[in-house]
């Protein structure tokens, strides 16, 4: 491997909650100064910064709060969590371009205790609502399941399907310490039991955990890694891809709809770029805001056919023993919904060998934040 | 009685918004190589032009895919059903599906309707109803 290719040298993040009790800015240093920590690196050799587009913490208040003397390169992705992934591909373009030498990525917010993604809109963001709110989609789970219902039609499955997802994923958290649902798995009455948030797609078992929290990475070369005695990752593939006509919540306008035409280039592209297919891929980290989605990327990135997910899940592929272990933390269903950045730490722990459900000899993962995407290898 | 969050019309979309009103589906067409969008751009994504103009739909069309939409926390609120339609034209547009029950238990995929117009407290919105031939 080359020294001058991007590597994860560090992670960290705060507990994941209901409520944190502190402010957005607090998560946000103590998960930087943890991963900055972990890497072995000081806050003065930080000299990037890399975050969401929705984050509301200021690469500069938050450097006061770290130590860190000067910045030269600042990013931020666009879109919401599909742009999770894409933090990473702008870290390490920065880092194996020259243009920084240590890259601090950082997601913090009180998503459950302060502004909730998951109430309806008050009022139209920006243009593109003209098209849903006034007709009544305004929320996520509304806004999604509109394309959901028409991949159950076309394939015959039911909300139940989506259910075996959640039981899996709730499994996994139920033995990581750090998940919210720790110790506390269902089975799939239980999922069938909870509320209807929109009919007949999602229950309220298929949503994912709003939480408080931050996660942050710290990004940098192999070799400048290798100095500073980090436990580091290699980052293998990166990638995030926008079609025209598509969009992160409103994927109403592209052919075919139940297809995630941006996950199937997303794939390829990671793919190619590892010199790997989708059968090399040991752990696969998947974004899921709610429960179908997941069934949407196994097809997109290959790992079954069309509209085969519901049996590929049905058989285990994805949990215990399986053939693809899926959301080792719980995903954000089940350990919190940090904006899919938990999945990412997640999969570096996957490849260090410290995972709470590590998978023995796990050389590829894939993180997908359905639109953008890494593959993490050693 | 349902409440409807109003659409904030914008230079690109003011003629739709404008046509509704006046109880006409308009769909944005190019004025030199006549491609059919929607949502409205302002620049025509096929040739370049920025002669914009717009086509009188005929209403007709598919529910591609639909939901139940009522705020599990706000029971009060009347459930609509919305609905993705597939225009005979060619685009697609979000609706609502009207004098249906918004109940689960049927299936309203690939059904024929027809537009209608709605005011809802002054707020005019585009709307459809099942078509009475199912072809």
């Amino acid at each position: 491997m080359s020294g001058k290719r991007a590597v994860i040298a560090g992670i960290g993040h705060t507990e994941f909650s209901q409520n944190s009790g502190r402010s957005t800015m607090q998560l946000a240093a103590e998960a930087s100064l943890a991963s900055i920590r972990d890497a072995g690196f000081s806050p003065a050799e930080v000299d990037g910064t890399v975050t969401f587009s929705m984050d509301t913490n200021d690469e500069l208040a938050l450097i006061r709060s770290l130590g860190v003397p000067m910045l030269r390169f600042c990013a931020r992705t666009r879109g919401g969590g599909g742009g999770a992934s894409a933090t990473v591909q702008l870290a390490a373009a920065a880092v194996e371009s020259g243009q920084a030498d240590a890259v601090l990525v950082y997601r913090a917010f009180n998503e459950r205790s302060g502004h909730r993604f998951g109430q309806p809109v008050q009022a139209n963001p920006d243009p593109v609502w003209n098209w849903a709110s006034p007709f009544s989609l305004n929320t996520p789970a509304k806004v999604y399941s509109l394309t959901f219902q028409r991949y159950m039609y076309e394939f015959g499955l039911t909300n139940e399907d989506f259910g075996r997802y959640t039981v899996v994923a709730r499994d996994w958290a139920s033995t990581n310490p750090n998940a919210q649902f720790y110790e506390r798995p269902i089975t799939l009455q239980d999922h069938q039991d909870s509320r209807w948030i929109v009919e007949p797609i999602l229950r309220k078992l298929d949503c994912c955990l709003e939480s408080d929290g931050g996660v942050a990475l710290l990004i940098t070369t192999a070799e400048r890694a290798a100095a500073h005695g980090s436990d580091a990752v290699p980052i293998l593939a990166s990638s995030a891809i926008q079609l025209e006509g598509g969009h992160e919540m409103f994927a109403y306008y592209h052919d075919d709809l139940c297809e995630y035409p941006e996950g199937r280039v997303l794939g390829e592209q990671l793919y190619r770029q590892a010199g790997i297919t989708a059968a090399d891929i040991d752990v696969a980290m998947i974004y899921e805001n709610f429960s179908p989605i997941v069934f949407l990327q196994l097809e997109a990135f290959g790992f079954c056919g069309r509209g085969e997910a519901s049996d590929f899940i049905k058989d285990g592929h994805i949990g215990r023993g399986g053939s693809l272990p899926t959301n080792t933390n719980g995903g954000l269903l089940g350990e919190g919904y940090i904006h899919g950045m938990n999945n990412i730490v997640e999969g570096v722990r996957q490849l260090r060998g410290t995972s709470s459900n590590q998978i023995s000899g796990a050389e590829h993962v894939l993180v997908s934040a359905g639109r953008s995407g890494i593959i993490l290898g050693r | 009685m349902t409440t409807v969050r109003p659409p904030i019309s914008d230079f690109d979309d003011a003629f739709f918004w404008e046509g509704i009103n006046s109880h006409k589906l308009l769909i944005q067409q190019c004025g030199d190589c006549s491609v059919l969008r929607h949502p409205p751009t302002p620049i025509c994504a096929n040739c370049g032009s920025m002669n914009n103009q717009a086509t009188e739909s005929e209403g007709n069309g598919t529910i591609l895919t639909w939901i139940i939409s009522q705020h599990p926390t706000e029971p009060d609120e009347e459930p609509r059903i919305v609905i993705l339609v597939q225009l005979d034209e060619g685009t697609r547009i979000v609706s609502n599906l009207v004098d249906v029950a918004p109940t689960h238990d049927q299936v309203l995929n690939d059904k024929r309707v027809e537009v209608c117009f709605v005011d809802y407290d002054g707020t005019v919105l585009p709307q459809f109803r099942l078509a009475e031939v199912q072809s």
